[in-house]
């Protein structure tokens, strides 16, 4: 398969996603420059973590505007398959390929530590190698995570298992005080209505790798090969 | 001619910095404060044929980048 990671000016987890595709699971992988008009011949397209144009006005808000984010839609709407992780998730709410938005963390502070996030849709391909109800560890690193939207889209959302992800206890317990940014029904991950399009705050690119910390992020990637 | 905008956040969208400023105000001894928004303000400096097509404009750009509509409402004001 090959993998599209496409680096903002700001971008600074794009390194992390192109090592984990190219390096871990041994497929092709190239960088996009954020300028790029013209995307061609890729079968999974990234948006990393980071940040983008300094986070200035609002998370994602200018990279929304960027030449290639013309060309993410297109290849969306062609069924292409696209993750945005992070930052990543920020500019695909920012753009209307997701609902919702994320805003400043209940609590104010960056949060950089590991999360426990419940897999609750199986049936997506970023999801299919998980069990569901699956807990897994991952690390999440954000000033902004806490997602919003109102109260019509979080019914649509969860009736229709788009939820993907959910900060839990580690025994899949969602309160409150397994939130750690306020977001709305502990919400870490959603998915876009067709199915391919999918953001999350937790980072599965940095949970590849035993020697990282853990292997939970692996079936992220797996999901997406076997698609 | 000139445009002020004011982005604020939408009624029921949670507003942390708000609450840490009337916390702050209240250790301060500001009882009276009984609520508290942070919001943005943005100038414009425009060249437009009329105040109505600047502000049209600007409304415009408010919708497109300046507010996401999703959590912020927004107020134009244009003078000049």
């Amino acid at each position: 398969m090959k993998f599209g990671v496409i680096v903002f000016p700001g971008s600074n987890c794009d390194h992390d996603c192109y090592h984990a595709v190219k390096h871990v699971f041994g497929q092709e992988a190239e960088y996009i420059w954020h300028k790029t008009s013209e995307i061609k011949k890729f079968d999974c397209l990234i948006l990393p973590g980071g940040f983008s144009y300094g986070d200035y006005l609002r998370t994602g808000a200018i990279a929304r505007f960027s030449p290639v984010m013309a060309e993410v839609e297109r290849f969306a709407k062609r069924g292409g398959l696209v993750m945005g992780i992070c930052n990543g998730f920020q500019i695909l709410c920012e753009s209307g390929l997701l609902p919702g938005v994320l805003t400043r963390n209940r609590d104010l502070k960056f949060i950089c530590e590991n999360a426990n996030v419940k897999v609750e849709n199986v049936e997506t391909p970023f999801t299919k190698t998980y069990k569901k109800g699956q807990v897994l560890t991952l690390p999440i690193a954000h000033a902004d995570g806490n997602y919003f939207a109102d109260a019509d889209t979080i019914k649509r959302l969860e009736d229709n298992g788009r939820v993907v992800f959910r900060y839990s206890t580690i025994d899949g317990k969602i309160s409150p005080e397994s939130n750690p940014n306020g977001s709305i029904n502990n919400i870490a991950g959603v998915i876009n209505e067709k199915g391919n399009v999918i953001g999350m705050m937790p980072h599965p690119e940095r949970m590849c790798e035993e020697i990282l910390g853990g292997i939970d992020g692996k079936g992220v990637f797996g999901a997406i090969l076997s698609a | 001619m000139k445009a002020k905008v004011y982005v604020t956040l939408k009624k029921g969208v949670l507003d942390p910095q708000g609450k840490a400023v009337i916390g702050a105000l209240d250790t301060l001894g500001f009882k009276e404060v009984k609520d508290l928004r942070v919001g943005k303000f943005v100038e414009i400096e425009l060249e437009a044929p009329t105040k109505d097509e600047a502000k049209k404009c600007v409304k415009e750009m408010c919708e497109k980048l300046l507010a996401n509509t999703v959590m912020e409402d927004f107020k134009v004001e244009v003078e000049g």
